[in-house]
């Protein structure tokens, strides 16, 4: 055996074989690396030139987006009727809600994201100073929005609607249902059998009918239960069921956040001599929120999603919106266009927040790989 | 008071106190409640009876699967939509699973287009309200759909339309029982075979193609019989009279947007389960599979697929009880299912909204509380023994 042959450096590394790197090589493997894989592109290839002609076509090119009607819209072009939009977007966002007053709703709106900028990303500068305004911003919110004090106009709660219904009721239902997620998600693990059977009553019937009945009481049944002559707006009703029903599986979540945390670090905190509220708060629940990250984020986007539910109970949310533009009869049967259009909304706030989970997760991972 | 604060600091003795505070909270609670419901009713003039379960209804429906006219009761018009919510659950399942599966394992290719557009699939569908989804179809249906006299004509027996879709009804005559009956025979071979044959591969290593014997035996005895005694099924095919069709077996426009938009969605939902549950199972065992010489086929059946199951199925099976509970959407579109029907007309009709709802929850409640009993039985007997 000659080793001297094969002298380090004298011959270089061949480069690999062309068609295996580079642009070449990565379509090879990645898009025709078999027969069938092959025709699995041609495939995706013919559906995304349809779906790309056909949307692009109907939704740009051949769209119309002003005109005075349905009719001539169609007149223009035969393409998507942006019309119905545009001209109700003051609708679609506020709802009813006095034009005038409306820069109470926008100042409401960017304060929201100052409020909400040091609770979601802790590593903000000036964080403590923020928390506070986090901390009064539901008061502001209240007072600005709903008015009556400080010479603002109050404003009905029936003239709320829109994408702005949608958030305050997606937001606050997400705001109080995690406190109340975790106590029963506790409660459900607790030693106290009483605790633990109520809990477990709560969670199980909410989670066993549909949110849709729970509207229902809340809209026809829930003063019954209330001394009589109570009369509380339909809207705090709603919230509270919104709340109630996302409380319920954000307490499953947790528990099996709580239920992946090993036996050992409940022993630990045995030993180091804490009591159940000092283990809660230092071990159990730091440890199980941040399993739990992905699941109540999309217990969030569930809840965000259902409070299109309260068109049904008749309430004026962006379906609700779209359902009066299409009673109009200058825009009658353009359902397509303004569904499409709320269908848009939902999809990119969903998207923000499930991108902000991620983000979260892979912050909070401590996982040595 | 050195008593009292033994009790409190005796840990035993303090649960109980705790136990038995919280009981008198809740029975306050509780109480509370009853007592102004009896007030509000009593303001109103109202009692909770049920007999009105027993009233002539009044109303119409469309689609019903047991005979059913507006003279009949508010409990069979319970029944009906019970039943409705049945179907459309049925075959939004069906449809959602299909996808679902499809779309996770098209996910988890290795062709980066076909998995990019797996994923924004996923993205577009699970990030849209159910409800918009359902009126969406809804609105693509009634709007874009041609009327009955111009339907979309599927081979002169199928039809689509704007006022729903047609398609033949198979009629039984005289002699179907012996297909029936082979049916049965061919199932209860395959049962017998499969048996058999691993039976037989256990002792001497030999493989029957269990699955393509089984599927022929399945499909072709009840076929033989069905051409044997005369071909006893006939179809009858709808055909168009004034302004729509009239025969043959109807899917109404709403039952159609919500089979489509509840498989649609949920499918989104299905295909994530199946990829994580396939991801899940540990890449050695593929490898080890590879390894000792098994084909790609087997490696996912015999290997891989038996691990992902465990992880698939009890979340799979939420998913199917999501679709039953989000098919009460039907109410946006007029669907008359359950929560239509009692929860919707009945209640309106006898204003008995406390009775009607509470039925209409027990049954929701009694069908996923009896499936997550189901799903924790069969967890726990297919779970891992740790040791």
């Amino acid at each position: 055996m000659n080793i001297e042959t094969y002298k380090p450096g004298s011959y270089p590394d061949l480069p690999p074989p062309s068609g295996t790197v580079g642009f070449y090589g990565w379509i090879k493997n990645n898009l025709f690396s078999s027969l069938s894989n092959s025709l699995l592109t041609l495939l995706s290839v013919t559906l995304l030139y349809f779906l790309i002609d056909g949307i692009v076509g109907w939704f740009f090119l051949d769209a119309v987006f002003d005109a005075d009607s349905k009719i001539e819209c169609r007149k223009i072009d035969n393409g998507a009727c942006w019309a119905v939009v545009s001209r109700r977007i003051g609708q679609f966002v506020y709802g009813f809600y006095p034009e005038v007053e409306r820069w109470r709703i926008d100042i409401t709106f960017f304060a929201m994201f100052i409020a909400f900028a040091p609770l979601l990303y802790p590593d903000l500068p000036k964080r403590k100073f923020l928390l506070w305004f986090s901390g009064i911003f539901p008061i502001l919110a209240y007072l600005l929005i709903n008015g009556g004090y400080f010479g603002l106009s109050k404003i009905e709660y029936n003239l709320f609607g829109g994408f702005m219904l949608t958030v305050i009721i997606g937001i606050t239902g997400i705001v109080c249902s995690l406190p109340i997620g975790i106590a029963l998600a506790l409660g459900r693990q607790s030693k106290l059998t009483v605790v633990r059977t109520l809990c477990v009553c709560f969670i199980e019937f909410m989670r066993g009918v549909p949110l849709i009945t729970l509207l229902f009481v809340a809209s026809s049944m829930l003063n019954y239960f209330m001394p009589p002559g109570t009369n509380f707006s339909i809207l705090v009703r709603v919230i509270i069921m919104f709340t109630f029903f996302s409380a319920a599986y954000i307490a499953e979540v947790i528990r099996g956040g709580i239920q992946a945390i090993p036996q050992g670090q409940y022993e630990a905190a045995e030993a180091l001599g804490l009591n159940y509220w000092q283990t809660t708060r230092f071990i159990t629940l730091p440890q199980a929120m941040k399993i739990s990250i992905p699941g109540i984020v999309n217990t969030f986007i569930g809840l965000y999603k259902d409070t299109t539910l309260v068109v049904v109970i008749g309430l004026l949310d962006p379906l609700g919106i779209a359902r009066a533009s299409m009673a109009d009869t200058k825009w009658n049967g353009l359902s397509i266009e303004v569904y499409i259009f709320v269908a848009l909304f939902f999809f990119v706030s969903c998207l923000a927040m499930s991108r902000y989970s991620l983000w979260l997760e892979k912050k909070l991972n401590t996982d040595h790989k | 008071m050195s008593f009292l604060n033994n009790i409190w600091r005796n840990e035993k003795s303090r649960e109980i106190i705790i136990q038995i505070v919280v009981l008198i909270c809740i029975g306050w609670f509780l109480s509370w409640l009853i007592m102004n419901v009896n007030a509000n009713f009593k303001a109103l003039g109202k009692d909770i009876s049920f007999e009105f379960l027993f009233i002539p209804a009044g109303y119409d429906i469309n689609q019903y699967l047991i005979d059913y006219n507006n003279r009949d009761s508010h409990l069979r018009a319970g029944i009906v939509g019970l039943l409705n919510t049945g179907l459309v659950a049925f075959f939004g399942i069906i449809l959602a699973t299909f996808l679902g599966v499809t779309i996770g394992i098209i996910r988890l290719s290795k062709n980066w287009l076909a998995s990019k557009i797996a994923y924004w699939y996923v993205e577009f569908t699970r990030n849209v309200p159910i409800l918009l989804h359902i009126l969406l179809w809804h609105g693509i249906i009634i709007n874009v759909l041609p009327h009955p006299k111009k339907a979309i004509n599927i081979a002169d027996v199928s039809f689509l339309s704007n006022r729903g879709f047609y398609i033949p009804k198979p009629l039984t005559e005289n002699g179907i029982e012996l297909v029936y009956l082979f049916f049965v025979i061919g199932i209860i071979f395959s049962i017998l075979f499969l048996k058999y044959s691993k039976k037989k591969q256990d002792l001497i290593g030999v493989q029957y193609p269990v699955f393509w014997i089984n599927l022929s035996v399945i499909i072709c005895l009840p076929l033989i019989a069905f051409f044997v005694s005369g071909m006893p099924i006939s179809l009858e095919i709808p055909v168009l009279k004034g302004f729509n069709f009239r025969g043959g077996m109807y899917m109404s426009p709403e039952l159609a947007a919500l089979t489509f938009a509840l498989g649609i969605y949920t499918a989104a939902f299905i295909a994530e389960i199946v990829r994580a549950g396939i991801l899940a199972v540990d890449k050695g065992q593929r490898e080890a599979a590879e390894s000792i010489g098994l084909r790609p086929s087997k490696v996912m059946n015999l290997v891989v697929l038996p691990q992902a199951r465990r992880v698939i199925i009890p979340p799979l099976t939420s998913q199917y009880l999501n679709l039953t509970k989000n098919s009460s959407l039907a109410i946006a579109i007029g669907y008359m299912d359950l929560v239509a029907t009692l929860g919707g007309i009945s209640l309106n009709q006898t204003g008995r909204e406390m009775e009607t709802m509470v039925i209409v929850m027990l049954i929701y409640l009694c069908v996923s509380l009896s499936i997550s009993a189901l799903m924790n039985w069969y967890n726990n007997r297919v779970k891992l023994v740790g040791r």
